[in-house]
């Protein structure tokens, strides 16, 4: 995908400008976080199964590379063939020499977030075949020119059923349609097409078991099932970081998933495909291959942000962020928005690219309370934010202000004249209102609210004057 | 870190196997990940420990259930819509089939998984033919290989006399539930496959309701891509 991070503020501004998106927005604000507060509660120990599920995803991270050969064993015993991929444009090279290899015209695809990463698609077309989004958020975006997701489980979240319905009229040349359930119908129809011509079926994992070597995908549409059912070739493209040792594991996984994504107890599908189709099996693949991709996965696991790759992207941590909610997935550029977006994100693509992400939350910590692996995102995105300052990477104003504010705390005597003369400075700025409309170096913050104006004297005094008269 | 090799040339017919001589990417990555662990090399004792975490099938936190796992099943069965008509015995399927789909005004014409040839369909008027599915059929008949109390799921195993398509394709879809094989969660249903069968079919397939859609302004509709209606028949 292409990256855009480095333009963070800029685009959040126009979305925070655009009324559309803003009323889309609003429209979905809150019924993510209102199921999932409700699906919790049918768990007795929500806590305790956080710490399980923590537990887990821990245990594989302190030990990836066992696991991954372990996983590579099984899967190799039931006849899929493991491909590695350290690069974006090394997993999409493996599609397409596998797509050249078993001649291969059709991909029908269900939903991978790391496929975007690679922009698999555009590498599919520009080979000269075809593919096709069959998860309906996916597909809305694919035949709008592409457009990037903006939630990672909920793609097109920030469109209106009256902007499907023009693009539906649009792409497929049929009359407009009002309601979402004929418009469901209308895609139903086209995608059943290219899913009884499709002969590769790609999907990401939700997870890799590897005692059995399996791929579990979740999905509520059936359209990961009919990916993995149908075509004769069946690729999985996922992070190395998406293994589970047991099957009873990734239940416990699974329970929080779903309630943390969606609210719901389970999925419509659960999905575990293992191995090539057997002898006088109808249905099924004949070929099946993974392929485990890096790109920056395993900078991520030598880093002091290693939990995050804990993360099984169930979408929480961007339902509850109050940046997010406000200025919606695309303004963070790059494929993985919200909180854990900007914890991963200067990993992948770099720090430098990616200055604006980590400091696009009020650390408010919802996120890091959401999380069904107790992935610590607030802490992640405050080590982002030292090593940005050790880098060098923030404004000069910022950093001379900090040096400055260093210096002046480590001389008490001078800092507290400075903080005298600065309140009573502000005390005049705020005039008989008491209130400072406009505030140098910060205007932005300024610029929508006023700061009430200290009375005019600082705390030390104040204290001082106290333990006087005490 | 070596240098990487140069990618094969565009267009080359090359085998996916070709494509990474002597597995370079797979190397790197494992030794990346072994350096970021502070490993050297590969760990035998790390590999008997993850073997022996395997071999525990650790289970987690679960919700407490109610003896009767029907009635949480039926409960939650319909919760997710489903359908569901309870049968005493086997024999009664065809006229319980036939009676849900006039109910629906579908036209009695399935394909069915072949364990369902022997029944009398001829006389409840309905036509099941014994073969896998393209979609051309308006319903599908399978059976399960047990049903899952805490979410109202059915798990369905895939195999020669079993297509998965059966349960995919068709507008309806019908699944047969052995009344004495609702088994508690997950879990349990992973235990009785490893104990019944050794090792997982090339699918299993957990079906709770009628596929579904929430992408377009989080309102739900039935019906994406896969069937409209889940109707289970438990037998027994
Ligand atoms: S970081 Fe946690 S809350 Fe956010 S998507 Fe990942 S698992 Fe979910």
């Amino acid at each position: 995908m292409q990256i855009a991070t480095m333009y963070f503020k800029d685009r959040a501004q126009v979305k925070l400008n655009d009324e559309l998106l803003q009323y889309n927005l609003k429209k979905s604000k809150g019924k993510f976080v209102g199921k999932r507060a409700e699906a919790i509660r049918e768990l007795d120990d929500f806590e305790g199964t956080r710490t399980a599920a923590r537990e887990i995803r821990q245990r594989v991270l302190d030990n990836l590379d066992t696991y991954l050969e372990i996983f590579e064993q099984n899967a190799t015993a039931r006849g899929a063939t493991v491909l590695w991929a350290e690069t974006p444009e090394e997993a999409n090279r493996h599609v397409l020499d596998i797509a050249a290899k078993h001649q291969l015209k059709k991909a029908i695809k269900s939903k991978s977030m790391v496929s975007e990463e690679s922009a698999l698609d555009h590498a599919i077309e520009q080979a000269g075949l075809k593919v096709v989004e069959t998860d309906l958020g996916e597909y809305i975006l694919q035949i709008n020119d592409y457009e990037p997701p903006s939630h990672i489980i909920a793609p097109a979240l920030h469109k209106s059923k009256e902007e499907v319905s023009a693009l539906f009229a649009k792409v497929h040349g049929t009359p407009p349609k009002t309601g979402i359930q004929e418009l469901c119908g209308e895609a139903r129809a086209v995608l059943r097409e290219h899913y009884l011509t499709g002969d590769l079926g790609i999907s990401g994992a939700n997870f890799l078991i590897a005692e059995t070597g399996s791929v579990m995908l979740v999905t509520n549409e059936g359209n990961a099932t009919l990916c993995t059912t149908l075509p004769k070739v069946h690729v999985v493209i996922t992070g190395i970081e998406k293994i589970v040792p047991t099957l009873e594991e990734a239940s416990t996984l699974l329970r929080l998933l779903t309630r943390s994504a969606t609210g719901q107890s389970i999925t419509n599908y659960v999905d575990i495909l293992t191995g090539i189709k057997g002898a006088g099996e109808y249905h099924g693949a004949e070929h099946m291959y993974f392929i485990l991709v890096d790109s920056g996965r395993t900078r991520v696991l030598a880093s002091e942000v290693r939990e995050a790759l804990r993360c099984i992207r169930c979408g929480a941590c961007l339902n509850h962020c109050p940046v997010y909610q406000n200025i919606g997935g695309h303004s963070y550029g790059w494929v993985y928005p919200g909180p854990i977006g900007s914890v991963i994100t200067p990993m992948f693509i770099g720090q430098e690219m990616a200055v604006d992400l980590p400091n696009a939350s009020t650390l408010c910590g919802a996120c890091g309370v959401v999380c069904p692996v107790r992935i610590p995102l607030p802490e992640l995105l405050r080590k982002h934010r030292e090593a940005q300052v050790k880098e060098d990477l923030r404004p000069w104003v910022e950093r001379l202000g900090l040096k400055g504010w260093t210096w002046l705390a480590l001389h008490p005597g001078l800092y507290g004249l400075a903080t005298r003369i600065g309140v009573r400075l502000m005390k005049m700025m705020g005039g008989y209102e008491g209130r400072i409309h406009k505030l140098p170096l910060v205007g932005g913050w300024s610029d929508g609210r006023d700061l009430p104006a200290p009375t005019g004297k600082t705390f030390r005094e104040l204290y001082a004057a106290k333990r006087r008269s005490a | 870190m070596s240098a990487p090799a140069r990618p094969p040339e565009r267009g080359a017919k090359q085998s996916p196997e070709r494509a990474q001589p002597a597995n370079r990417a797979r190397d790197n990555i494992l030794g990346r990940v072994r350096q970021a662990l502070g490993k050297t090399g590969p760990d035998p004792t790390a590999r008997e420990a993850a073997l022996a975490h395997i071999a525990t099938h650790p289970i987690g936190p679960r919700p407490a259930l109610p003896a009767d796992l029907r009635q949480r099943f039926l409960e939650n069965a319909a919760k997710l819509e489903s359908s569901v008509d309870q049968l005493a015995r086997r024999e009664e399927i065809p006229r319980a089939v036939a009676r849900y789909l006039t109910g629906i005004g579908v036209p009695p014409r399935a394909s069915g998984w072949p364990e369902f040839a022997d029944l009398p369909w001829g006389e409840a008027g309905v036509e099941v033919a014994i073969r896998p599915t393209q979609g051309q059929d308006p319903v599908g008949l399978t059976s399960v290989f047990c049903a899952i109390a805490e979410t109202g799921t059915v798990v369905v195993l895939a195999g020669p006399e079993a297509p998965t398509g059966t349960l995919l394709l068709p507008d309806t879809h019908i699944a047969v539930v052995d009344g004495s094989r609702i088994v508690a969660s997950m879990e349990d249903a992973f235990v009785l496959i490893r104990k019944e069968r050794g090792s997982l079919p090339r699918a299993v397939n957990m079906v709770s309701g009628p596929s579904r859609t929430g992408d377009i302004e989080q309102t739900i509709v039935l019906g994406a891509h896969g069937p409209f209606r889940v109707h289970l028949l438990i037998v027994g």
